[in-house]
């Protein structure tokens, strides 16, 4: 009880507050901008979190991306442009309701039950969190091995629908964490006598480069036009107490649906709103209404996409391992605080982890009021010239990525990794398991190379204890199963695979 | 911009034999079977396995050896993409002798310019902006933003 005490104390602060209203606005901003994701927003954040301590710097964090979800349906809603790819999944549902005279109930659908399944997400966040972090401490090295490895076979199978080209990415990612002193040995690999390689690839101007500046890179040779909208937008919370009354197995399931997804790690929000959109049309009475203007998948997804926001922070938090790619930029800023995340920190410091929890409860209410502040602007929001944003957001990376170590160096690793991450997905590689393989690359060797110290190079010993070997047999179980279903998928479609997939 | 799977495939796949015998060169850990190379060998092993894969399977596909989209053929944007890379690299090679403010102004003017701002306007945007992350970084947050050749007339 004394730790709750401690963590609204830290987080009842002026510092604290006023980073949270910012960076809340902030990401709205960023989300309603179509083309800017919610991803982008945490990186683009991380330059300035980095100057601040470590409880306004995730408060700024995780009000931001929730905000930045929200906001991702009013473009959706009003334009019919996804404003962050986790709304694209009922974008033409909204639109449809827009286009009845109905904007104002999709807009709301969007903001209340977003609201309602963040706070699900973070009441599951609360619950298993600390009961997961006391199993944990009691893990060795096998059982990390299988849990990271879990993790990335997650986010190579479960999130890409191209598993071959998530593998490569992935031991790209992995090849990449390799460089530097860093590894058991303290040998400098892969670093070709260069000084600046010595410590490493610098994680967080990767990140910014593969999330802003690919972005920026894109959007010069989109051919996409933007429409605008100016008609008055009525009353967004009105008759929204009835669709939850009228909705609350949707509402449950999608807050359900979407933090589960949020754990698996690798899959976030976006993966969670196309499932349980698809969920919801399965499930229910009426789905010849789906695709019509029918707020029932609205409910469900737009619960679903916050609440897996807090889903994906359960992992991060115990494991240190991400739930997905918002996730990953937030380990790298916990270890820049020294709030390393694992066990050990619901042990040693209790208070910063309550702290995080109330921060989530706080993003979530504060998301009511910025949303409806938002809204109420958002037809001169969607008008903003993109054109004359997205030069500044470089300017921006340049300068953040700069300002973590003030080296240049780290300004070439920005460039590099913004290209070659827009030719990755242009050529239908998935980014995040790079990003999962770079992060969490170190801790794969370490407890491999620990364990088969251990286990003088038995392999046997891998599975001897029953929770590794629960680990390894849900790991195996992944691999095969979505090599079962490529197989099966080949067959019944063919040769023609490759046509399906834009160019 | 897609590139064929087998020639990326192929590219990846000399990349990891590459990785492969590079390792080989690393220093056995003193009185260990496993050193450092031992990681980056296994990885390098899946990697090449994966692309060889990516590459037969592109064989068995028509897909043209190289797509360029709608968007690349456009010069107009053609030339904003490059403007960014470009402007990235000025940035990185000589914002320590010409200071932020005039490397950061150049780099919004192009690219402004580059993504059909008109240039008037375009110069109002970058000044604002300019000045508004000089303030933000240099003043806030104490980043040692280069002067450059405004250090005689630093604030």
């Amino acid at each position: 009880m004394e730790h709750v005490v401690q963590a609204l104390s830290m987080v009842a602060t002026p510092t604290v507050l006023i980073s949270m209203l910012l960076s809340g606005m902030f990401g709205m901003f960023v989300g309603a901008v179509p083309g800017l994701t919610a991803t982008m927003a945490t990186a683009l954040l991380v330059p300035i979190t980095f100057f601040l301590p470590p409880v306004p710097a995730i408060g700024a964090i995780v009000t931001a991306t929730a905000m930045a979800i929200f906001a991702g349906d009013i473009p959706g809603a009003l334009l019919r442009i996804p404003g962050t790819p986790a709304s694209a999944a009922y974008c033409d549902e909204s639109y449809a309701m827009t286009r009845q005279g109905r904007g104002e109930v999709a807009l709301g659908i969007g903001l209340v039950f977003s609201c309602i399944g963040g706070l699900f997400g973070t009441a599951v966040l609360i619950l298993a969190a600390p009961a997961l972090a006391e199993v944990a401490i009691k893990f060795s090295s096998f059982e990390y091995f299988w849990l990271v490895s879990l993790g990335l076979t997650c986010a190579v199978f479960i999130t890409s629908d191209t598993p071959l080209k998530g593998v490569i990415t992935l031991c790209l990612g992995l090849l990449i964490g390799c460089v530097g002193l860093d590894n058991p040995a303290a040998y400098p690999r892969f670093t070709f006598g260069s000084a600046d390689l010595l410590g490493g690839v610098s994680l967080i101007p990767a990140m910014i480069g593969m999330f802003a500046v690919s972005e920026i890179l894109r959007f010069t040779i989109t051919t996409e036009e933007f429409g605008s909208f100016k008609k008055q937008i009525g009353s967004v919370f009105k008759g929204q107490w009835g669709l939850i009354k009228q909705y609350p197995a949707q509402t449950l399931r999608g807050s359900v649906l979407g933090t589960a997804v949020g754990i698996l790690p690798g899959a976030g929000a976006d993966m969670a709103a196309w499932m349980s959109y698809a969920m919801s049309k399965k499930l229910s009475k009426t789905p010849e209404k789906f695709g019509t203007g029918h707020p029932e998948g609205l409910v469900e997804a737009g619960a679903a996409n916050n609440s897996a926001l807090a889903g994906a922070w359960v992992p991060a938090l115990v494991f240190g391992i991400p739930g997905d790619s918002i996730t990953a930029i937030v380990i790298g800023v916990l270890y820049m605080k020294n709030m390393n995340p694992g066990p050990l920190i619901f042990i040693n410091n209790p208070e910063n982890v309550y702290a995080v929890f109330t921060i989530f409860v706080l993003a979530n209410l504060l998301m009511l009021p910025l949303g409806w502040a938002c809204i109420k602007v958002s037809a001169r929001l969607l008008r903003l010239p993109r054109n004359m944003l997205m030069p500044i957001i470089l300017v921006f990376c340049l300068v953040g990525s700069f300002a973590i170590n003030n080296a240049l160096f780290d300004v070439w690793t920005l460039l590099a990794f913004g290209v070659a991450a827009w030719f990755l997905e242009e050529n239908g590689f998935p980014v995040a398991p790079a990003i999962l393989g770079i992060l969490l690359g170190k801790m794969l060797e370490e407890n491999f190379i620990t364990s088969m110290i251990k286990s003088d190079g038995n392999l046997l010993a891998f599975v001897e204890r029953p929770i590794a070997a629960g680990l390894a047999a849900f790991t195996l179980l992944v691999w095969f199963g979505s090599g079962y279903m490529a197989l099966r998928r080949r067959r019944t479609r063919g040769a023609t695979v490759h046509a399906a997939i834009p160019p | 911009m897609r590139v064929h799977d087998s020639l990326i495939g192929g590219v990846l796949l000399v990349l990891a034999l590459a990785v492969l015998w590079h390792v080989q060169g690393f220093p056995p850990a003193p009185g260990q079977d496993f050193g450092p190379a031992a990681f980056p060998e296994l990885i390098a092993g899946g990697l090449a396995i994966a692309s060889a894969a990516l590459t037969w399977q592109g064989l068995r596909t028509s897909q043209p050896l190289l797509t360029v989209g709608e968007g690349l053929r456009s010069p107009r944007r053609l030339l904003a993409f490059a403007v960014v890379i470009a402007s990235a690299v000025f940035y990185i090679l000589l914002s320590e002798q010409l200071g932020f403010i005039v490397c950061s102004l150049v780099v919004l003017v192009a690219l402004q310019w580059a993504c059909g701002v008109r240039v008037g306007m375009g110069l109002v945007v970058a000044v604002v902006a300019t000045l508004a992350i000089h303030a933000a970084f240099y003043k806030l947050l104490k980043v040692p933003l280069p002067w450059g050749v405004l250090q005689p007339v630093a604030w």
